[in-house]
C-alpha cells in the first residue's frame, strides 16, 4: 500500500532524542510517564512508567470490612465510580448467595449506565481536546453535571460516590429523583448529536484519527483488551451479554463493534454506546413504573446495615447494625471471581474469603493496567502528536492503573 | 467445533483424559470451574487449554499472587483466570509452591498481557517468573526491599520510623 508519509531507514549509528514525556505532562491527562526513543518527530520506542498513584488497594482490603471496601472502589476508575461500587457490591452478595430483587438491579443499571455515559463522554471529548477541538469538551461537561447532581441525590457524594450497600440502597428513589433522571434523558440527546456531529465526519477530526494508533483483534485479545477497545478492533465481547448481572438479560440493547481498532473506531464505538445507554435507561425507567416503589434493598439483615433512624429506635436493627459493624456475622468461605463492564472494560473482583469480617485476599483485574501494556506497540513507528492521541483514546485512568 | 456449548463436565473430563494425575482440588465454587496443578506442569496446561481447537481458552483474564502461610510447602500461589470467549467458559488454574522457592513459568510466551500481571505479582509476592523478558517491579518504587503482600507484612510500613504513635492517638 502506497503511504504519503514513510519513515526513512535510519541510517547505521544513527543518534536519537530521548524525550520524557510526563509524569506531569498536561497532554496526558493523568500521571503517565513515557520515556520515548525519537528519531525526529517519530517514536522509535516507548517505555511507560506507571505507579505514581499508587496506594496499596489490595493491602488495605485485607484490613477492612467489606463494606468499608466500597469507598477504596470508588478511587479505581473515578470516572465511573459507581459501576466500581455496585461491582464490588454484587460481588459481595455472590459469596453471601444474597438475590437482590429485580426493582434493585434496574435502580443499579440505570446508576451504572449514567456512569457509563459520563466515562464516555470524557473520553471521547478528550480525543476532541487532543486533536484542538476544546468546545466539544466544556459543553459536554455540563451534562456530566446533570449526572453528578443525580449522583448527589442518590448518596450525596459526586466523584467518589460510594453508592448503595451490600445487599441494595440505603434510601428509595423519589419521584424527584425518577423525574431528574427522565429529564436528563430527555435533554441529553440533543447535546450528544450536537457533540458527535461537530467531530464525527469533521474532515480534521477524521484525518487525524483514522488509522492512528489501531490494533488487530487478535493482538487486542492477547493483549487482554477489554471493553471499548477491544469491540473497536471488532471482538464483539461485552460482559454484560456474554454473563448478564444485575438483570441485564432483561434489556434489549446492541453492541457496537469497530474493525481498524484505530482511535476513530474506539470513539465510534463509545459514541454508540452512550445511545445504546440511553434506550437501557429509558426501558429501565420504564420498567421501574410497573413495578410497586418502597422495594430498595435485599431482605438480609445479617450483611445490609439498617436505617439509622431504625438503629435508634428499634432493637432488632440495632442488634443487627451492631452485629455488622463489629464483623459478628458469618461469612461463607470461598473465592468468587465476578466481572462487570466497567467504563473502560471487564472490571473484575478476586475475592477470596476466609469467614473472617475482611477479605482475605482481593484481587482487582483493573481493565487499563492490562491494555496499557499495549501501548509501546501501538505508538512504535507513529508521530508524537498520534501518541497523545492514542493514549487519550484508550481511556487510560491514572487512578484504575496504579490501583 | 461442537454445536453444543461446552460445560463445567466436559471440560474436566477432556482435561482429565489428557492430564488426568496432574489435576487436584477439582471443583465449581460459585459456578466457575477451578483446579491446582502442580507448578511444573502449569504452563503446558494452559498452552495445551488455549491452543485446543474446541476449547479455545485464548484470553488470559487475570493473573495474581496469593499466599497462604499456614499451608506448609504450598504456601505461595499464582491464580490464572482464563476465559475461552467462543464458549464463554471461564476456568481457573491455580498453582501452589513453597515460599522459600517461589518460582514459577511465565506466562508471557503465551499471552502478552501476563507480562505486567507478573511483574505486579512478583512486586507483591515476590514469586519469580522463570523466562519473564522484564521481571521488574511495577507499582512499587524500585529500592523496596520487601513485597508488601506477603501476609507477614502488616498494613503500615513496619520501616518507617517518622511515625510515632503519639501523634495518632495510639
Amino acid at each position: 500500500m502506497e503511504t504519503l508519509i514513510t519513515t526513512p531507514p535510519p541510517p547505521e549509528e544513527k543518534e536519537y532524542n530521548i524525550l520524557n514525556l510526563g509524569p506531569t505532562h498536561p497532554a496526558t491527562h493523568g500521571i503517565f510517564q513515557n520515556v520515548l526513543k525519537m528519531d525526529g518527530e517519530y517514536i522509535v520506542e516507548g517505555e511507560p512508567t506507571i505507579g505514581y498513584i499508587h496506594r496499596a488497594f489490595e493491602k488495605l482490603a485485607e484490613h477492612r470490612p467489606y463494606y468499608q471496601v466500597t469507598p477504596i472502589t470508588d478511587r479505581l476508575n473515578y470516572c465511573s465510580s459507581p459501576i466500581n461500587n455496585l461491582g464490588w457490591h454484587m460481588t459481595v452478595e455472590k459469596l453471601l448467595g444474597v438475590k437482590t430483587p429485580k426493582r434493585v438491579d434496574y435502580l443499579r443499571v440505570i446508576i451504572m449506565e449514567l456512569a457509563r455515559i459520563t466515562d464516555h463522554l470524557i473520553c471521547n471529548s478528550v480525543i476532541g481536546v487532543d486533536t484542538g477541538a476544546l468546545t466539544g469538551f466544556v459543553y459536554v461537561f455540563q451534562q456530566r453535571e446533570h449526572v453528578y447532581e443525580i449522583y448527589e441525590e442518590i448518596c450525596g457524594s459526586r466523584l467518589t460516590t460510594n453508592i448503595g450497600r451490600i445487599g441494595g440502597f440505603e434510601r428509595d428513589f423519589d419521584d424527584n429523583l425518577l423525574a431528574r433522571i427522565r429529564k436528563f434523558i430527555t435533554e441529553f440527546p440533543a447535546v450528544w448529536k450536537e457533540f458527535e456531529s461537530l467531530l464525527m465526519r469533521n474532515r480534521i477530526f477524521m484525518d487525524r484519527t483514522i488509522g492512528v494508533g489501531g490494533i488487530s483483534a487478535e493482538r487486542a485479545l492477547s493483549y487482554g483488551f477489554t471493553g471499548p477497545n477491544l469491540r473497536a478492533a471488532g471482538v464483539d465481547y461485552d460482559v454484560r451479554v456474554m454473563e448478564p448481572y444485575s438483570s441485564y438479560e432483561d434489556f434489549n440493547f446492541d453492541i457496537p463493534i469497530g474493525q481498524s481498532g484505530d482511535v476513530y473506531d474506539r470513539f465510534c464505538v463509545r459514541g454508540e454506546e452512550v445511545w445504546q445507554s440511553l434506550s437501557i435507561i429509558q426501558q429501565a425507567l420504564d420498567k421501574l413504573e410497573k413495578m410497586p416503589k418502597g422495594e430498595y434493598y435485599a431482605p438480609v439483615p445479617e450483611f445490609y446495615l439498617p436505617p439509622k433512624q431504625d438503629v435508634y429506635t428499634k432493637m432488632e436493627a440495632l442488634i443487627w447494625h451492631f452485629k455488622i459493624v463489629m464483623g459478628e456475622v458469618e461469612v461463607p468461605k470461598g473465592e468468587v471471581y465476578h466481572a462487570v463492564e466497567g467504563g473502560n472494560g471487564e472490571l473484575g473482583f478476586y475475592l477470596i474469603s476466609d469467614g473472617g469480617r475482611q477479605p482475605y485476599r482481593l484481587h482487582f483485574r483493573r481493565p487499563c493496567f492490562i491494555y496499557y501494556q499495549a501501548f509501546p506497540e501501538m505508538i512504535r513507528g507513529t508521530m508524537l502528536s498520534d501518541a497523545i492521541l492514542t493514549m487519550s483514546s484508550m481511556n487510560v485512568i491514572a487512578g484504575e492503573l496504579d490501583a | 467445533m461442537s454445536a453444543q456449548a461446552i460445560n463445567a463436565e466436559y471440560v474436566t473430563e477432556k482435561l482429565q483424559a489428557r492430564f488426568g494425575d496432574q489435576l487436584s482440588n477439582l471443583d465449581s465454587p460459585y459456578g466457575l470451574l477451578s483446579m491446582n496443578v502442580p507448578r511444573e506442569s502449569v504452563i503446558g496446561i494452559i498452552k495445551w487449554l488455549k491452543e485446543d481447537p474446541e476449547l479455545q481458552f485464548m484470553f488470559l483474564t487475570d493473573l495474581c499472587g496469593v499466599h497462604f502461610p499456614e499451608q506448609k510447602g504450598q504456601e505461595l500461589g499464582v491464580v490464572y483466570h482464563l476465559h475461552s470467549l467462543v464458549h464463554n467458559f471461564r476456568l481457573r488454574i491455580r498453582t501452589f509452591f513453597p515460599e522459600t522457592d517461589p518460582q514459577v513459568d511465565t506466562a508471557t510466551t503465551l499471552f502478552e498481557a501476563a507480562n505486567w500481571m507478573e511483574r505486579e505479582t512478583f512486586d507483591f509476592f515476590g514469586i519469580r517468573f522463570k523466562g519473564h523478558p522484564d521481571l521488574r517491579r511495577i507499582l512499587n518504587m524500585d529500592d523496596m526491599t520487601y513485597h508488601p503482600l506477603l501476609k507477614q507484612y502488616p498494613l503500615e510500613d513496619a520501616t518507617r520510623t517518622d511515625k510515632e504513635d503519639k501523634y495518632f492517638g495510639r
